[in-house]
């Protein structure tokens, strides 16, 4: 279990950008962080893998724990030994590597037999069938939906206990970004993963997760069961594009911006 | 042209080139894994070759009782050494320079050559050391009968067949180990993305070090090389230099191209002077160059650099 204490976050020692943020994620559980564009989502993320210490930001405040085990200030290959693995957003794989190998690539840091790496693999086309065809295949040249799947089988060669997801609709096409959430399901669920999944789909993110928080300027305004949420005016009008049908717009709906206000607090 | 001199030449060229190879080889390792062009690596070479020359008992007087190691533990203790003067170098040199802008860290390898040159200098003197210890003597010489050639036949020292086969057999073991084993993925991935490799969890500090350990070891072998060939001084890192367009030719980031690369740079320098004219036999320095500039302006990547994949 992934508890977050009431960290902040500040980058070069000057910008402050999470402002304490607090979230859990149980075992085995699929969990939501919501948000606009620059809200730190992907910075919680990142303190959270340790990436966030090579792009000189650092957890000032607040503490991060993983069963129990202070991780904040660990090293990212530490905290990916731990079972704890990041999905960078914006498919960054290794482009000019095959698609198995940048599948090998995250088994590096284990022992493996080549017996136990054949498994593991094995295990990963199960989930993406297409991968295995293209297995060969520089992974530059793939379509963004294959993409998308190399770096998810990639995470998953870790053997994660913990998978923090960064945006993984970003920039696909609406089947596609259902089949890739079906993936994240079964993986959940067939392997026991549990999942951090920061999205700015809130209909899809909803739907998957258990549990929800939405983040506004590097604080969480709002969490509770996904169902909830997806029920909640609020987000429904800010996140689902939703607003209530027939009945007659007054100007105060109109500005939702004065609305949006007392979040901020 | 003077045909009968071609068949002679050609077969010396690809000799030459193997080494040229292997030194191109180091500057595209570290190319590869951290995208610095390390312009120390000539000094390295050198460097290398001295360290050798010392441990064969080169700097002392006849039965002073110094190290005085036969050839190949001469060989093998500088290997190492330059292995751990490559970790050394990453560590001081190059970490604490890590996030900052390229142009400062390639400075900063200039700086590096600078400081072997004078290093090397104080530590062994500036004089040729001649007493290299010759695996083979100059009259070992292969004669291949060959009809049409000079005189028949070709004739290789023996020497340079031994660089040749080492040179070929180091790369070749290099390029199996980067694309085959484990820890060759893991610099290959690392070459590509840093921050993608150590969200994967790779130890990118390791195998940074790792990179400079293993140029380092190559650096020496090559020096090694040049040195059966042409003795020991400070000017193996000029010679060294000749690595620079077989690495340009081959491709920046490409292995494999970087010991074609060193074949075809060795071969034009060997070709031009089977010419009939003074003045393309005198053009061996620059004839690679040449070379160099024609591939480059069809292909500005080099033969076997990465095309950038860009999806649009």
């Amino acid at each position: 279990m992934l508890q977050i204490n009431n960290i902040e976050v500040v980058y070069s020692d000057v910008i402050l950008v999470l402002r304490g943020i607090s979230l859990a994620v149980p075992e085995k559980r699929i969990v939501s962080l919501l948000g606009a564009n620059g809200a730190g989502k992907s910075t919680t993320l990142k303190a959270i893998s340790g990436l966030l210490r090579t792009q000189q930001g650092e957890v000032t405040r607040g503490s991060i724990e993983w069963d129990g085990e202070r991780i904040d200030g660990r090293s990212p290959d530490e905290i990916v030994q731990m079972g704890i693995v990041q999905v960078l957003e914006g498919r960054r794989l290794f482009e000019h590597l095959t698609v198995e190998e940048n599948l090998r690539t995250g088994a590096v840091f284990r022992r493996t037999s080549d017996a136990e790496l054949r498994r593991d693999l094995d295990e990963v086309y199960g989930y993406f069938p297409r991968l295995a065809e293209f297995r060969r295949r520089t992974a530059g040249y793939l379509s963004g939906g294959e993409q998308q799947m190399v770096v998810i089988g990639r995470a998953l060669m870790a053997k994660p206990k913990l998978m923090l997801m960064d945006e993984p609709s970003l920039g696909l096409a609406p089947l596609l970004v259902q089949s890739i959430f079906e993936v994240i399901g079964r993986i959940n669920e067939e392997s026991g993963v549990s999942i951090l999944l920061v999205e700015q789909n809130a209909n899809v993110a909803l739907r998957s997760a258990s549990h929800a928080y939405v983040m506004e300027t590097g604080r969480i305004v709002l969490d509770g069961p996904a169902e909830q949420l997806a029920e909640n005016a609020d987000i429904k009008e800010f996140y689902l594009g939703m607003t209530q049908v027939g009945g007659r717009k007054s100007y105060r709906d109109v500005k939702h911006y004065k609305r949006r206000k007392r979040w901020l607090g | 042209m003077n045909w009968s001199l071609v068949p002679q030449q050609f077969v010396t060229g690809i000799l030459n080139g193997g080494t040229i190879g292997l030194i191109a080889l180091g500057i595209v390792l570290i190319y590869k894994s951290s995208e610095v062009f390390n312009f120390a690596h000539g000094h390295l070479v050198m460097f290398g070759a001295f360290l050798t020359w010392w441990f064969t008992g080169g700097g002392a007087e006849p039965g002073a009782g110094f190290i005085d190691l036969p050839l190949w533990g001469a060989v093998v203790a500088a290997l190492i050494v330059s292995m751990g003067l490559g970790l050394v170098i990453e560590r001081f040199a190059l970490r604490p320079m890590t996030g900052q802008p390229l142009l400062a860290i390639m400075l900063m390898t200039l700086g590096l050559a600078q400081l072997f040159e004078g290093t090397t200098a104080i530590l062994f003197g500036v004089e040729l050391k001649s007493n290299f210890p010759a695996p083979f003597s100059p009259s070992d010489v292969l004669v291949i009968p060959f009809p049409g050639a000079f005189g028949d036949a070709i004739r290789l020292k023996y020497t340079l067949v031994a660089t040749f086969v080492v040179a070929t057999l180091a790369a070749v073991v290099f390029i199996w180990f980067f694309n085959s084993t484990k820890t060759g993925l893991a610099m290959r991935a690392t070459a590509e993305d840093h921050e993608v490799a150590r969200s994967v969890g790779i130890k990118v500090r390791r195998v940074f070090g790792l990179s400079w350990g293993i140029a380092g070891v190559i650096a020496t072998l090559g020096g090694v090389l040049l040195a059966t060939v042409s003795g020991v001084s400070l000017n193996l890192s000029t010679v060294a230099l000749i690595a620079f367009p077989a690495i340009l030719l081959g491709g920046l980031e490409s292995l494999g191209g970087a010991l074609l690369g060193g074949f075809a740079i060795g071969l034009v320098q060997a070709l031009v002077q089977a010419s009939r004219l003074i003045e393309v036999r005198n053009s061996s320095e620059i004839a690679p160059y040449l070379l160099l500039l024609v591939v480059l302006l069809i292909r500005p990547e080099g033969l076997f650099g990465q095309k950038r994949i860009e999806r649009i």
